[in-house]
């Protein structure tokens, strides 16, 4: 039941509380000094990190703004502004917010009854709730057409009711919603447990009811870890991209989001489309993930 | 204390039930419909038929390459990934805090975003890419490299961010102590040090692989789709879902579902035994 691997941790705690005070008399050097210093190691090992960091991740972002920007700004501007892209964008923006509409409600009742209920089979369901996090976003969207595709066990049933899923949209935030499962529930689950039962027993005693409880008394506990998770969410909603590329069919135009798009442009030549639209995509998730990691921080 | 629960549990029931109900029914149709139906999938042919598959040699070495390369990426993020963790948590240098804000940069990028990132780099008609190519004769993008380091960028933080607490809350008289019974720095790190990362380091470790064998967005851009060379699994099975072969579709998922879950298993396992320590 430890999230935090995959969940990043926190840019400040780990640093905060770095160096235990004992090992302060080591650098004022008036103490013998059990473990000698050797500088040429220690800016050997920056070194290293620093050179492995460069090449592993600063210079293919700094090779993608290049790319985007290889013939000034008007291209990128004529390449965001078409329509087929911008209506991509918003397709994009409706999936991850219907998603994160849907994790913040089912997600914190999954995380509630992960903690405060104990019944058969909790062990086995928490091993699952990490599953879609292992499990190949292709296999993720390969399990829905499987569902609601042609011959799909569902389909009679979605056919019934006129509600197309395979290659249409509630498909796509299906896709979305089992790829994003965990971060929600992980996120929650932690803060739950530390909070405890007793200031919501004290509000049960006083005769509060569940709902008034959960509002007063529980939620604002878990506010921080509520914007956290639904951050992360919204993040790798945005991103997605094997599920829904299998789900959706990729219809330019219908069912096409950013990252399908991207996708096209690259097979299509369009370079500074393709380049521009990662880019545009890349900085929101980026801008999301530090801010909130920041808040988490200062929170710590 | 008994009085309270007593008077609390009733008070509750009705609205528990609810939120309990929601949950399960929740986790139902968003997790275990899906799992069931794609296990019922490939049990309909029995496991003959998946080892039928497997046997091919296309899948075969698309399961192969998966593998490879994901364990090369895993060993390679176990030794950086330490010591990334190990400079950010010992060392005081300017631009640290930078450093360590880069360490979750790539958990916000979307996959594809990393294989577009890679391909302006080292794309065959890249400056870079051309001239490596040229004068090194290696070939990064649609080639086996250029999977490793697409893995390398989308599971950096994962060794890291697993190693670095533990690595913060490890006491450090315990290495001044070894350090003044005159162990060398070798000694210290072999034997107080490492032992107590191993089980972080493992689970990162395995983490990463487990993302690793199921990474589609950054790989199918990176590689390309070449059968039998650069072709992973989970590309494997976008490409017979496309040509609608249901049969080895199914097959590679189930196989690759049940790493995964085999995974998150051991990961589960290790933690917990390291929690009850």
């Amino acid at each position: 039941m430890t999230p935090e691997i995959y969940l990043a941790e926190p840019l400040t705690a780990p640093t905060a509380n770095r160096r235990p005070p004992s090992s302060a008399p080591a650098a004022t050097g008036h103490q013998p000094s059990a473990v000698r210093r050797r500088p040429w190691g220690k800016w050997l090992a920056i070194g290293a990190v620093v050179a492995y960091v460069a090449v592993l991740i600063i210079a293919p972002l700094g090779a993608l703004v290049a790319g985007a920007f290889a013939r000034g700004i008007p291209p990128i501007i004529v390449a965001l502004t078409d329509t087929d892209v911008l209506s991509a964008f918003w397709r994009t923006l409706l999936i991850s917010v219907i998603v994160v509409l849907v994790h913040g409600v089912f997600g914190t009742a999954v995380a509630w009854v992960m903690v405060r209920h104990r019944f058969r089979g909790r062990a086995l369901l928490n091993g699952l709730i990490d599953l879609p996090f292992a499990v190949s976003p292709v296999v993720a969207g390969y399990m829905l057409i499987l569902l609601f595709g042609r011959d799909g066990v569902l389909a009679p049933l979605t056919e019934a009711l006129g509600i197309p899923v395979a290659f249409a949209l509630p498909g796509m935030i299906l896709a979305t919603l089992f790829v994003t499962m965990p971060f929600m529930v992980r996120e929650l689950m932690p803060v739950l447990h530390a909070f405890g039962i007793e200031q919501e027993q004290a509000a049960a005693t006083i005769g509060a009811s569940g709902w008034q409880t959960f509002r007063y008394v529980t939620f604002p506990a878990l506010r921080h870890g509520f914007i956290y998770g639904i951050t992360l969410t919204f993040a790798r909603a945005l991103g997605e991209f094997g599920a829904i590329l299998v789900i959706s069919g990729g219809i330019q135009g219908r069912t096409e989001t950013t990252t399908l798009y991207i996708f096209r442009a690259l097979d299509d030549r369009q370079y500074i489309g393709a380049y521009s639209a990662a880019l545009v995509l890349g900085l929101i998730s980026l801008i999301l993930v530090l801010g909130a990691d920041r808040m988490r921080g200062r929170e710590h | 204390m008994t009085q309270q629960a007593l008077r609390f549990k009733p008070a509750r029931a009705g609205s528990d039930w609810g939120v309990r109900a929601a949950a399960f029914t929740y986790l139902t149709v968003m997790l275990i419909l899906p799992l069931a139906i794609i296990v019922q999938d490939g049990l309909r042919g029995g496991i003959g038929s998946i080892v039928q598959v497997l046997a091919q040699p296309v899948a075969w070495n698309a399961l192969l390459l998966s593998l490879w390369t994901a364990a090369v990426m895993a060993a390679i993020n176990a030794v950086m990934g330490t010591l990334t963790a190990f400079v950010l948590v010992r060392y005081q240098f300017p631009g640290k805090a930078l450093l360590n804000a880069l360490v979750d940069l790539p958990f916000a990028i979307p996959t594809l975003v990393t294989g577009v990132m890679l391909v302006v780099l080292y794309g065959p008609q890249r400056a870079l890419g051309a001239w490596l190519n040229q004068n090194l004769g290696i070939k990064i993008i649609f080639a086996p490299p250029g999977i490793i380091l697409a893995l390398l960028f989308i599971t950096f933080p994962f060794v890291t961010r697993a190693v670095q607490p533990v690595l913060a809350a490890l006491d450090r008289d315990q290495e001044e102590a070894a350090a003044t019974m005159g162990a060398s720095r070798l000694m210290i790190l072999r034997r107080v040090v490492l032992p107590a990362l191993a089980m972080p380091l493992a689970t990162g470790a395995l983490l990463s692989f487990a993302r690793a064998i199921g990474e589609f967005g950054a790989i199918v851009i990176v590689a390309g789709n070449i059968p039998l060379r650069t072709q992973t699994a989970a590309v494997f099975v976008y490409g017979e879902i496309e040509s609608a072969n249901q049969r080895a579709a199914t097959a590679m998922s189930v196989v690759m579902l049940l790493i995964a879950f085999s995974l998150v298993v051991l990961v589960d396992y290790l933690q917990r035994g390291r929690n009850d320590a």
